[in-house]
């Protein structure tokens, strides 16, 4: 039985220290907005922030994460939260949707450690993150959109 | 041409014997055959909307949304007509059932008719096929770019039929003619008395009003939504976890089902060792699965969690038998296909003056060979399938493009009547053809049927989803053109070789393979609107081991590829400007023409391009494909590195749709058609050797990332025409758009997929 904090909540979980975290959201916690899309840390769809640090949950054994806030796009909030989820709402950037949490993750990280992200910070940050429909060129957009909204 | 007579004479056929149909009344796509269910507090007005007490109109959805916007750009249709409050509009999916909800669309399209050709065979085979569409089972399906045109007309007169009872019910309550009173914002006004009663009030008394016997249609300047930049109507749930997909579907009780299928082609179940497997924490059961509608015989796995499925079924030792296929190569089959080439052309598709003659005529000819790779879909959100199986009845959650075939395909699987079978649909993460396809629900009753009514999600890794896929077919194509003694292009021949999705997709659907010409294999070569002085477009099915599916623009995905680059090269031949050489062979086509010449402006063409920051020089390329009945014209700007990488920097797209419902959603399909294309352009080939297909995951199937995202500029033409398909048509372009433009850069012609210097 390992206790792990996922959106400010102790959660007491039964599986295995190795089963990755993803499995365990998606699983016994039941938290479904952290989607499985590879199972390598290949496309991103699972990103959540450990102690705010954006991290593939697929490849992440819950038994590295005693201790650590673990927020997934459910718990996703404050300014930052907020200004992405704007910037996105008006650059309409889903389509079918199914990679944006690993993308609002993703981009909510970056702008919290960087928070005027040129072109090249957003490809560091965002090349992890695959997107089949397509909707780079707004990801991108909105980014640059949410630091001007953060900024006022 | 013979055999295009026989396929006709079979439609004509069939109509013969459906002659009744002609008397149905025109209103049969209003009311549905058992009308909805009338909720007290939600009365419904037609088989397409209800009215709640408390203003929400909730509108039905015979598509599924799979991130084209369908859904929104749907419900504006409809709400447009009804003078609705677009923030009240709510959105029920509608049950498969009932034949008002089929698409009547999809098989029309599917005809092997040239598009400028509308005379009377075609328009009687499109009649008939139209009214077949009415009468089958099982056609509520969402594909081929058809829902907006397909719900085009019939969700406009649910609307205005709505807001004509509505209008009564108030005039009767206030005792005042219906010319009195108008409509507006979800509210009836009578001005000269001042009432006015909002459309939850009047819900009640509407529904009991009779239905009209007929509606006009607004005028396009009387639009109050449709055209309008309206924000996706689902857009708030994909950005706080709370969109459900298929995947996310938790039914109490819930098990999860992991699969290992036959990785061999054909290959059947032999042997397992599962005692280690069975050991394992959390494991139900591990068994085997036969194969059925086109998914492999599998090995199953079904545990409480689904991590503890996954590892469990790792641990099974597992004997395959590897069957006939276990030496077959795609590289091979890819060289049969030019060889088959030798032998014959196949079905004829279009033919116009004497090709033969203008050849062997010319001064001088150009030949050219190109090829094309299998494709995999890998939509975002890898296949599942939950399903209950309970003392005699089924509960299905999928993520289905083809809902009308549910009830009938899982009941088969489970020995019941389809009628016991209920369907709930969810959000799909991405189609894009890959769920058209019956194979991943049919293995979900399979494995529910052995979980003793308990539901269980049946879900596939990264791996079995890129190795179980519908491909879309490799092709080989062999082109050539003639020039008369005047240097002049005389003759344009484009033969092809390649599976058929179509007879495979039947044999999936109703168990015995398609037959007659595939309309889809040759779509892109035979259907442009370049006036050849003489022409002859085929294509040769081959049959072959490979499972073929549709892949967003299914045969232009890489006819146009062909036809558009061939196209470059007859101008090389010509050294004329490509773009100008398309104008001069389109004159006919005003709407061609002006479309191009938007292109040529928005996009600079012919004006020298500054290189980027990098240094490196720049080209452009251009390609102009009709696809699902619109018209898309692309401009790519182009670099080659020096390590010979191929890199996209922008996109420039002139789109004709007709009326684009809403155009920011249009502009989304484009974007998204054009980033999908060039995943394919630039990297994608799925191969297959010794049975086995070789790619696994993102890491040797690569879609294109941000960093490699190009700036994309649309524009669309305006038209009032009928809407035509979106969901597709940026696709085909991209490829031949780019590689032209590789041309200009290093003389190369790469003919072909993935693009690859040498």
């Amino acid at each position: 039985m390992i206790t792990l904090n996922i959106n400010g909540q102790a959660v007491q979980v039964e599986a295995t220290d190795d089963t990755p975290l993803l499995w365990v959201l998606r699983g016994e916690v039941g938290l479904t907005g952290t989607k499985f899309g590879c199972g390598m840390a290949l496309c991103g769809a699972c990103t959540v922030h450990i102690d705010g640090q954006a991290t593939r949950s697929c490849i992440m054994p819950i038994s590295a994460l005693a201790g650590k806030q673990i927020t997934t796009i459910e718990g996703l909030q404050g300014p930052v939260a907020d200004a992405v989820r704007a910037a996105w709402t008006e650059i309409d950037v889903v389509q079918c949707g199914y990679c944006q949490s690993g993308q609002l993750m993703s981009a909510c990280a970056l702008l919290q450690n960087n928070p005027q992200p040129n072109d090249a910070d957003i490809d560091g940050a965002m090349s992890g993150n695959i997107c089949r429909c397509g909707t780079y060129p707004r990801i991108r957009q909105a980014i640059h959109k949410a630091a001007e909204i953060k900024r006022g | 041409m013979k055999r295009r007579h026989f396929l006709l004479g079979g439609v004509g056929a069939i109509g013969a014997l459906l002659v009744g149909w002609s008397a149905l009344p025109p209103k049969q796509r209003l009311q549905a055959t058992e009308p909805l269910e009338n909720m007290p507090y939600r009365p419904a007005l037609n088989g397409w909307v209800r009215i709640g007490s408390n203003n929400t109109v909730t509108i039905t959805m015979a598509h599924v949304e799979m991130g084209q916007g369908t859904h929104t750009g749907l419900a504006m249709m409809l709400a447009d007509e009804l003078d609705a409050d677009w923030a009240q509009v709510r959105l029920i999916q509608a049950p498969p059932g009932d034949k008002i909800y089929n698409n009547l669309s999809l098989l029309p399209d599917g005809l092997p008719f040239h598009p400028d050709d509308m005379g009377m065979l075609h328009r009687g085979a499109n009649w008939m096929t139209t009214k077949a569409s009415r009468l089958l089972p099982g056609l509520m399906l969402t594909g081929g770019s058809s829902s907006i045109k397909d719900q085009w007309q019939p969700l406009r007169e649910a609307g205005a039929s709505a807001r004509l009872m509505l209008l009564a019910a108030a005039a009767k309550q206030w005792k005042v003619p219906v010319t009195e009173c108008s409509t507006a914002n979800s509210k009836v006004t009578h001005a000269a008395s001042g009432r006015s009663a909002s459309y939850g009030e009047l819900a009640v008394s509407a529904s009991k009003q009779a239905l009209p016997k007929s509606v006009t249609l607004k005028t396009p300047d009387a639009f109050k939504l449709i055209g309008q930049p309206l924000k996706r109507i689902e857009a708030a749930s994909k950005l706080n976890g709370t969109a459900q997909f298929g995947i996310d579907i938790r039914a109490p009780g819930m098990l999860y089902a992991s699969v290992t299928m036959c990785p061999v082609l054909g290959g059947r179940f032999k042997s397992m060792d599962a005692s280690k497997a069975q050991a394992m924490p959390g494991v139900k059961k591990v068994f085997t699965t036969e194969a059925a509608a086109g998914a492999p015989p599998a090995v199953v796995v079904i545990a409480t969690q689904p991590w503890q499925a996954l590892q469990a079924l790792k641990a099974v030792q597992i004997e395959w038998d590897e069957g006939e296929n276990a030496n077959f190569s795609s590289a091979a089959f890819i060289d049969s296909l030019a060889q088959s080439l030798d032998q014959d052309d196949g079905y004829n598709y279009y033919e116009q003056g004497n090709v033969s003659q203008a050849l062997s005529k010319a001064t001088k000819r150009i030949k050219a060979e190109y090829r094309v790779p299998y494709l995999a879909h890998a939509t975002m959100e890898p296949m599942n399938c939950t399903v209950r199986f309970k003392e005699g009845e089924a509960m299905v959650w999928a993520p289905t493009q083809i809902p009308g075939m549910v009830p009938r395909l899982v009941a088969d699987v489970l020995g019941i009547d389809s009628d016991k079978v209920q369907l709930h649909i969810t959000l799909l993460g991405g189609g894009f053809g890959r769920r058209l396809e019956p194979d991943f629900f049919v293995q979900a009753a399979q494995i529910a049927k052995e979980a003793n009514g308990v539901p269980v999600q049946t879900f596939w890794t990264r791996e079995q989803d890129m190795q179980h896929d519908k491909y879309r077919p490799a092709c080989v194509a062999r082109l050539e053109a003639g020039f008369d003694d005047k240097g002049q292009l005389s003759a344009w021949q484009a033969r092809s070789a390649g599976q058929s999705v179509t007879h495979q997709i039947v044999e999936r659907l109703f168990g015995s393979s398609g037959m007659g010409p595939d309309k889809t294999t040759a779509e892109g070569a035979y259907d442009t609107a370049y006036a050849f002085p003489s022409s002859r477009i085929s294509h040769q099915i081959v049959p072959g081991p490979v499972p073929v599916g549709y892949w967003r623009s299914v045969g232009w995905s890489h006819q146009g590829f062909i036809t558009e680059s061939f196209m470059d090269e007859v101008a090389a031949e010509l050294k004329q400007d490509p773009l100008a050489l398309r104008l001069a062979l389109l004159a006919e086509h005003p709407e061609h023409v002006e479309l191009l010449k938007r292109l040529a402006e928005l996009s600079g063409w012919g004006q020298p391009i500054t290189p980027g920051a990098d240094g490196v020089a720049r080209a452009r390329g251009v390609a102009l494909v009709r696809s699902f009945g619109s018209i898309v014209g692309q401009v790519a700007e182009v670099s080659v590195a020096a390590d010979k990488r191929i890199r996209v920097h922008k996109v420039t797209c002139v789109l004709n749709c007709g009326t684009a419902i809403n155009p920011n959603l249009v502009r989304q399909q484009v974007e998204s058609g054009i980033i999908f294309g060039l995943s394919a352009a630039l990297y994608g080939e799925i191969k297959i050797e010794k049975g086995r297909v070789l790619q696994n995951n993102f890491y040797d199937y690569l879609p294109i990332r941000m960093n490699e995202s190009p700036e994309i500029v649309v524009e669309i033409m305006p038209s009032q025409a009928p809407p035509e398909g979106m969901g597709e048509p940026g696709t085909p372009p991209i490829a031949p758009a780019v590689a032209n433009a590789v041309f200009t850069l290093t003389g190369q012609r790469l003919r072909s997929l993935p693009l690859k210097l040498a």
